[in-house]
């Protein structure tokens, strides 16, 4: 049944010159949906028209709702030729669909053109009045959610967690249909922007249909990519993970959105599928329904939905739906029934066709073991998809490569594989692809009918903030203890057991017993693709640690090309995870979280790019140093060389355990002294003889497969050699310590990692600047070796996170979260490396253990002698502006370098919402202090007037420009810190293509893609924005293909974007009822600072 | 082997003042990376100069992007491809429209066309302003004297209204546009010793008293103009030379006015009718546009 889509167009502005003669435009606008076409007006000779249009309607089917976007074209009309396109804008209005995201979308968005950027504004209004739908057989599933976020929503709780969903669809693309030859570049892009964001809607729509046969009402963890295939096709795939969520009432919020569920009949029935669908109610359905055909089945007329939801509301009434309550639940079942439980899960999991999650962090409770990282690669040649509607074979290739996934998972003795990821890189007609995740073992609670608590981890983030003394340990342990898990699994290192038969390990492994618990088993590394739980005990800090290399292919065409590329890919694995194990060590780490390994394949070269956030875990034993040994001991020098070596490589680790902080307790770990001293001691036997304790080489569980289906497995163990030996006869171990030692450490004040957060900080500021930077190296005359291109890679990173620290030294202490790196080889010399990441700022006082202590005294201290404290930088302030308007006056010394007293509004920002925090502790302990208080209260609002008075006379102007512009944050994490996110308002997922044919005007390469990059993210905002939202979480550049040729003066880029649009609001703005004194006293402080 | 595409696109654009002062002052991105070697941008965070390099790139990429929104500062507010804070905003533009006071002195009073912009060679090399710069200020003399021209009301109000200047700044422009739109001669010799900031008084002082808006409170008119009714009047003016009594009762009206208000009160008072004299046959001969445009010269020289 039909929807109604009505949409309004109010004005533009900032419109382009399209006639020259006179300097004006004459514009009018065409609005499309699907087949149907209005147009407006046209509103003569000007560049800010007012159309104001009447409400064009559009009567739809939900189906095409879901697919098409709202295409508007504004033009520029002309009485004698055809009529010249100024831009389009398309708008996705698939979050109107969802009765809990946005109701209206209104506001300005950049006319984009794909030929000259954005040219000018346009202000359109788009509402739809849905009618439910009651056909059970309908093709549409509007009322699914997706986010993009890889945890359980902010403001939901998750009621259940059905498992993983996909689908893939392709087409041909546009690009390379014969009529690209005849039409302009632009209707080609133009034909492309559309095609791509029709398929990603119905993607989205199939999905969504696949959820609610599920029974889920929401899909987490949406991941959608795109494969240029260029000549043979184009294909969009996707996958998440399908829950059912349930959102979390709030006060803040309407409450109609409590239990959204009840809205509509259709709801209704995802509802019923309960009962059927979710295999893990084990207690009160006996046996669990086979899960088999159920990603795949369509829906039979057989099946009586009435008979069903009947059925499964009893049973529904059965499970305790009370949040804490089912904790507590489980925890009666302890003892011998948890063995039972968990094997129910486990089955119940093992019948799910793949049991793959695309989350990477958990409500507490639900992970229980981590296994380690499995992960698949498979090289196939392309061929044209014959048939768009069955596209059997892309489907047969990730089939084929899911299966491996879960053997690899099964051997690692899990029932699961969390943190879930497929990738691609394709090089003409040769394609890799990846998928990768972590083989878990997770608890059935979220199986069945457990509840979970987002907000629990929200406060719990948020407590050490406010919350004094406590050592952080001690803090998790007592948060997840009171929750009722400690039966289920033991407090802060239960992910950490080993999930598999210690007698018959999958691979050689040394184990220990857990140093938290001395318990149960751990291993004495752990690989992850997850984020670091929240209730895990570490020590010290973590820090960002990547494998970069480089491999030389000689050039080849088709099957000999893939198979030169097969044999390549276990050497780079290999080695790629020996640097990483090194790197670790040098860390003195023992976990790698959210690893990432990026292999990318060009013309004549092989890229591998291995990310990861290494931390200590305090359950797992304290990594050994690394031990450097020469094959044949005999010259004098050559061993003053490898004792040079080797004592760099000690200090570098000592250092580095300063650095990060890593002082484990000493009596679980081994003396790393002593240590090295049996190692130096083994030296002699390490060579060539085989040990007796052959140490554990890998977590990486992973196989190759080449397009003649052969599967070759590898032990990635290093044979009988020991781990921390590096022989440096070969080149290769010389490379190895040679690019161990020339990273480069962070500069003071900074710390990176690519999980959501850093490990041993939590208290963020709410200072953060979202970022994408973009490289592309020209290797020419470069020597094509191995080194060579090695080195060139490495320097290439480096030089980029250095270039990174650098322009983000104004928000220091802070720390780059998120570090998401992308290599490419475009062409034949060329690499590329983006990165997208976001940069937070923390309050360095408080990251002290101790520090806390002090803070609060100084606190304290501020506030008893806050007449002193507080006006003495109030009247610098007074002084500093006034000597900004004197020298103002004295204009004669304004054209030398500037006075110093404007030199502190550089970083501004940082500081205000740095000190506003400082205020707003300030006053949370004022208010616990109770009467005392008042006198801070007081004359923190006396001071306020002045800087007010001063800020508006310094920005008296802006009054006259009339309606700024909203601001968005931007944020590749799910959260924003300081901040509570109220409501979702629907997924974002863009695609643009840019081209020009003007490359030099446009100030080169640099220049283009600079501009392009910022034009992405004004339409990415200006969408949140016309939505209602003020902030995109979990935003991600998904891909960014950049073409060029310089020769020609071309070049052109696709971008495709994802995130979810929010809405939040600032913690203090929830507590406090007037924090407008305290931010202008901000500024108060901070110029005082700065002067 | 060379990086052929170096790029930083952040969410927010932060504007750091001293590059921003480096480019709006012409330098080279290759100057501008000596400038901040030489005051110690290398120190900060371990920079390399690749670093420095790429960073001035970015930022000067920036700032040519912004500069097109520059041109009509209200753009800046409500444009949607930076998201600049509104405090950078305000220093974007101020920093953009300010300028030189020697060079806006060489070009005071000259008409503000492409001819003049052929001298700006000349001007730079006398100035030692870097030409780049040199066109910017002199583009927005232009720009700024192409919108307000035609615009009815107080000038000084117009120009802060438009270009969301702060007020010391407009009076500046005010001055700027005043004496180009009444061509004033300022460059001859004589006059070389008054520096911009006389000049700018004087013109302060002539469209607070003198112009249209001046006389008629009405906003008829613009303050661009000086009033012909008024200039005319200025004939009568003939009398305080030619009736003795009437000069007396000036001198004395005068004097009461100035006492201790002027360094050379004493100077004055002894030479009062000659000045006067020759300050009346100034006034009474503004009718014509010539003499209007020699007012400064007649007063240096005759006064």
């Amino acid at each position: 049944m039909p929807g109604k889509l009505k949409a309004k167009i109010v004005a533009g502005r900032h419109l382009p010159v399209m006639d020259r003669a006179s300097d004006l435009t004459d514009a009018f606008v065409e609005v499309k949906f699907g087949n149907t076409t209005f147009k407006t007006d046209v509103c003569p000779k000007s560049l800010n028209p007012q159309w104001n249009s009447e409400w064009f309607k559009f009567e739809v089917d939900d189906e095409d709702l879901q697919d098409e976007p709202l295409q508007i074209t504004v033009l520029d009309h002309d009485t004698y030729s055809a009529n010249d396109a100024i831009g389009k804008v398309y708008i996705d209005i698939d979050p109107l669909l969802c009765s809990e995201a946005a109701t209206v979308i209104s506001g300005w968005f950049p006319i984009y053109d794909t030929i000259h950027g954005i040219r000018g504004e346009i202000n359109v209004l788009v509402k739809v009045d849905l009618f439910n739908d009651l056909n059970r057989f309908r093709q549409s599933s509007c009322g699914v959610k997706f986010f993009c976020t890889t945890s359980v929503p902010r403001c939901y709780r998750a009621v259940l967690v059905h498992g993983f969903v996909e689908e893939l669809v392709v087409n041909e693309d546009p690009e390379y249909q014969w009529i690209d030859r005849i039409r302009t570049p632009r209707a080609s892009n133009e034909a492309r922007q559309r095609l791509i964001s029709l398929m990603s809607g119905e993607l989205q729509r199939k999905i969504g249909l696949k959820v609610l046969e599920m029974g889920g009402n929401a899909v987490v963890g949406y991941l959608q990519c795109f494969d240029l295939e260029g000549e043979s096709g184009l294909v969009v795939r996707a996958i998440g993970t399908a829950c059912t969520l349930d959102k979390i009432s709030n006060t803040h919020t309407s409450a109609s959105a409590t239990n959204p569920c009840n809205s509509s009949p259709s709801k209704d029935m995802k509802e019923a599928g309960f009962g059927e669908e979710t295999p893990g109610v084990p207690l009160s359905s006996g046996p669990p329904t086979p899960l088999r055909a159920q990603t795949f089945s369509s829906f039979s007329p057989s099946k009586s939905y009435s008979r069903q939801s009947s059925s499964s509301d009893t049973e529904l009434s059965l499970t305790p739906k009370t949040g804490m309550g089912s904790g507590g639940s489980a925890g009666k079942e302890a003892g011998p029934l948890k063995a039972l439980l968990r094997q129910q899960t486990q089955s119940a999991l093992e019948q799910r066709e793949f049991p793959f999650f695309t989350l990477t962090s958990f409500p507490p409770g639900f992970l229980l073991h981590v296994g380690g990282v499995v992960s698949a690669r498979s090289v196939k040649l392309l061929d044209r998809i014959h048939n768009p509607d069955e596209p059997e074979t892309r489907d047969a290739w990730w089939e084929e490569i899911r299966q491996e996934i879960k053997s690899h998972a099964k051997a690692l003795g899990c029932h699961a594989v969390v943190g879930y990821s497929e990738s691609t890189s394709i090089c003409e007609e040769v394609c890799i692809l990846s998928a990768s995740g972590t083989a878990a073992i997770l608890s059935s609670r979220f199986m069945q009918d457990g509840t979970l608590d987002t907000e629990h981890r929200l406060s719990r983030q948020q407590a050490p903030v406010f919350t004094s003394g406590a050592e952080k340990g001690e803090g998790d342990m007592g948060s997840s203890a009171s929750l009722g898990f400690e039966d289920l699994m033991p407090p802060g290192c239960g992910f950490c057991h080993i999930p598999y038969d210690e007698l018959n390990m999958p691979f050689p492994a040394q184990l220990t017993y857990c140093h938290c618990c001395r318990r149960y088993k751990v291993p004495d590394v752990l690989f992850t693709t997850i984020d670091l739980p929240t209730e895990a005990n570490i020590t010290g800090k973590g820090c960002l640690i990547q494998a970069r290399l480089c491999r030389t292919k000689k050039k080849a065409q088709g099957e000999g090309n893939a198979t030169a590329i097969s044999n390549l890919l276990p050497f780079l694995e290999y080695e790629l995870h020996t640097q990483l194990m090194n790197k670790l060590k040098l860390r003195s780490m023992n976990a790698l979280f959210g690893l990432r390994i990026q292999i990318s394949v060009g013309e004549n070269m092989l890229l591998g790019l291995a990310s990861a956030t290494g931390v200590y875990l305090t359950a797992l034993p304290s990594p050994g140093g690394i031990q450097i040994a020469g094959k044949a001991p005999s010259d004098i020098t050559y061993e003053q060389h490898i004792s040079n070596m080797q004592k760099k490589i000690n200090d570098t680790i000592v250092r580095n355990k300063e650095l990060y902080e890593i002082n484990p307790p000493k009596i679980f770990t081994l003396d790393p002294e002593a240590f090295r001293c049996i190692n130096t001691e083994l030296v002699e036997e390490v060579i060539g003889s085989p040990i007796p304790e052959p140490r554990q080489r890998s977590r990486l569980f992973r196989s190759h497969s080449e397009s003649s289906d052969e599967v070759s497995e590898l032990d990635l163990s290093h044979g009988k050699k020991d781990a921390f030996v590096l022989e440096i006869d070969d080149t290769d171990a010389v490379e190895d310590i040679h690019s161990l030692l020339t990273d480069a450490p962070t500069p003071p004040g900074f710390y990176s990692c690519n999980t959501e957060i850093m490990p041993g900080i939590y208290n963020w500021t709410s200072a953060l600047q979202m970022f994408t930077s973009v490289r592309v190296f020209r290797l020419s005359n470069v020597n094509v070796t191995n080194q060579g291109l090695n080195k060139v890679f490495n320097d290439l990173c480096e030089n980029l996170l250095k270039s990174l620290y650098f322009k983000l030294r104004s928000m220091v202490p802070c720390c780059l979260c998120h570090l998401n790196f992308t290599v490419a080889v475009p062409e034949d010399e060329l690499i590329q490396v983006a990165v997208t990441a976001v940069a937070m700022s923390f309050d360095k006082e408080q990251s002290l253990e101790n520090g806390r202590q002090i803070v609060d005294k100084t606190l304290m201290k501020a506030i008893t002698e806050n007449e002193e404290q507080l006006q003495f930088p109030l009247e610098l302030t007074a002084e500093s502006s006034s000597s900004a308007f004197c020298s103002a006056k004295g204009l004669s010394e304004v054209s030398g370098p500037l006075p110093s007293a404007r030199a502190p509004s550089v970083d501004y920002s940082s500081f205000t919402d740095r000190c506003s925090s400082w205020i707003e502790q300030l006053r949370l302990k004022a208010h616990t202090i109770r009467r005392g208080s008042i006198k801070t209260m007081s004359s923190l609002e006396k001071a306020s007037p002045l800087p007010e008075g001063r800020s508006r006379s310094l920005r008296s102007n802006r009054s006259y420009a009339g309606g700024s512009v909203a601001v968005v944050k931007m944020t590749p994490l799910s959260f924003l810190p300081g901040t509570k996110i109220i409501k979702y308002l629907g997924i974002i997922n863009m695609f643009f293509i840019r081209e020009t044919t003007s490359l030099r005007e446009e100030g080169g390469v640099s220049g283009f893609l600079h501009s392009f990059i910022a034009e992405v993210f004004a339409m990415v905002r200006a969408h949140v924005a016309a939505l209602g939202g003020n902030a995109v979480v979990s935003y991600s550049m998904k891909e960014c293909v950049f073409m060029e040729n310089p020769n020609k003066n071309q070049a052109q880029c696709l971008i495709n974007v994802s995130g979810d649009a929010v809405i939040f609001v600032r913690e203090s703005e929830i507590e406090a009822a007037t924090p407008q004194p305290h931010s202008a006293s901000a500024h108060t402080s901070s110029s005082g600072e700065g002067t | 082997m060379s990086m052929e595409l170096d790029v930083f696109v952040g969410n927010t654009t932060i504007i750091y003042e001293e590059v921003y002062q480096l480019w709006l002052d012409g330098y080279s991105v290759n100057d501008a990376v000596k400038m901040r070697k030489e005051n110690g941008a290398l120190s900060e965070c371990e920079a390399s100069d690749d670093v420095l390099q790429s960073d001035t790139m970015d930022q000067y990429r920036t700032f040519q992007m912004c500069e097109r929104l520059l041109y009509s500062p209200s753009k800046l507010a409500n444009q949607l491809l930076f998201q600049i804070p509104a405090h950078s905003q305000t220093m974007l533009i101020e920093r953009y429209y300010e300028f030189d006071h020697n060079f806006a002195r060489e070009v005071l009073g000259k008409k503000l066309s492409k001819g003049t912009k052929k001298e700006l060679d000349d001007i730079s090399l006398k100035t030692g302003i870097a030409l780049r710069s040199c066109r910017r200020q002199f583009d927005n003399f232009r720009r700024v004297f192409k919108v307000v021209e035609e615009q009815r009301g107080p000038l000084v109000e117009n120009v802060q209204h438009h270009f969301l200047l702060s007020e010391s700044l407009a009076k500046d422009y005010a001055a700027v546009v005043f004496f180009a739109n009444s061509r004033f001669e300022t460059g001859k010799r004589k006059l070389q010793y008054l520096s911009f900031q006389d000049f700018a008084f004087c013109a302060g002082q002539l469209i607070s008293y003198w112009t249209v808006g001046a006389v008629d409170n009405m906003m008829e008119d613009m303050d661009v103009d000086l009033e012909k009714e008024f200039l005319h009047d200025l004939k009568e003016l003939k009398v305080l030379v030619n009736d003795k009594d009437l000069l007396d009762q000036h001198k004395s009206l005068v004097c009461f006015q100035l006492r201790e208000k002027i360094r050379v009160f004493t100077e004055m008072e002894a030479n009062f009718k000659n000045l006067s004299r020759a300050l009346i046959n100034i006034a009474t001969k503004l009718i014509n546009t010539k003499d209007v445009r020699d007012l400064f010269i007649d007063l240096v020289e005759k006064g």
